[in-house]
């Protein structure tokens, strides 16, 4: 199954769980990130994600390896969704399965960090006063700050929160 | 001589073609997807920053990354004919 994928409909979490069963392993870890009804002070009412589809799933893939590869994973997934959200829907979905606990939870937390730091996909909040606007592009716009991935090999300069 | 697809110097020798894909909020300053620019610009630097004064982007190029056939290059990564260019604006995934 391909490890990270782009999706425009809800996923089908029982489906996902159950490419990553593996009888070594004892331990399975999600992240689910759901859409919130506030950010910054602002009563929020829906998302729309964008993505650059071809590099998302190239860069998506290499996360999702670097967390076999050097964090202990056996199996690990991620999806993350494109198009229209509506508040309380989920956005983004990790899951890993390992021998053991500590190997998932970490994996698992490499992986959703990562995704939210190299992955080329955009988020616009559509607030409840009807205005709306790129996230980290223009309401947040002070001075960029340098912000270090985890691996330390890709920078890239956000503004404001991330 | 400037066309209206014309973006850059007049060094008519050196001119290439190439691809440019927008998204978020370039892609809504620039009011399109995509588009195929004859450019003498050498380097994805010099190409955004001639689309900068072009569509009065708001995002400094100090923001963005940049990708060049699908995979992140640096600034000044030579452009050659038929490279498809993507500026990518600060992410915001997950």
């Amino acid at each position: 199954m391909p490890t990270f994928r782009v999706c425009r409909a809800p996923l089908e979490l029982e489906a996902l769980r159950a490419e990553l069963v593996d009888p070594t392993c004892g331990a399975y870890a999600t992240f689910e990130g759901w859409v919130r009804k506030c950010n910054d002070g602002e009563q929020v009412r829906g998302l729309t994600y964008e993505a650059f589809e071809p590099l998302a799933v190239r860069e998506g893939e290499r996360i999702v390896e670097e967390a076999v590869r050097d964090l202990g994973a056996t199996h690990a997934a991620c999806v993350h969704r494109v198009g229209d959200l509506a508040v309380g829907e989920l956005a983004v979905w990790v899951g890993v399965s390992a021998p053991h606990r500590d190997e998932a939870f970490r994996a698992c937390r490499y992986v959703i960090d990562e995704v939210k730091h190299r992955l080329p996909i955009w988020k616009k909040e559509h607030y409840l006063n009807g205005e709306s606007g790129w996230v980290n592009c223009e309401r947040c716009t002070r001075p960029a700050e340098r912000a270090p991935t985890a691996s330390g090999r890709r920078q890239h300069l956000h503004y404001g929160r991330r | 001589m400037i066309t209206p697809n014309y973006c850059g110097s007049a060094q008519g020798t050196q001119d290439k073609r190439v691809g440019v894909q927008y998204y978020a909020l370039l892609r809504q300053q620039a009011a399109r997807r995509h588009e195929s620019l004859l450019t003498g610009a050498r380097t994805p630097a010099e190409l955004y920053e001639e689309l900068k004064r072009r569509y009065s982007f708001s995002l400094p190029r100090e923001a963005l990354r940049v990708a060049v056939n699908t995979e992140f290059r640096g600034w000044s990564t030579p452009l050659v004919d038929g490279d498809e260019v993507v500026f990518i604006p600060p992410v915001s995934g997950g």
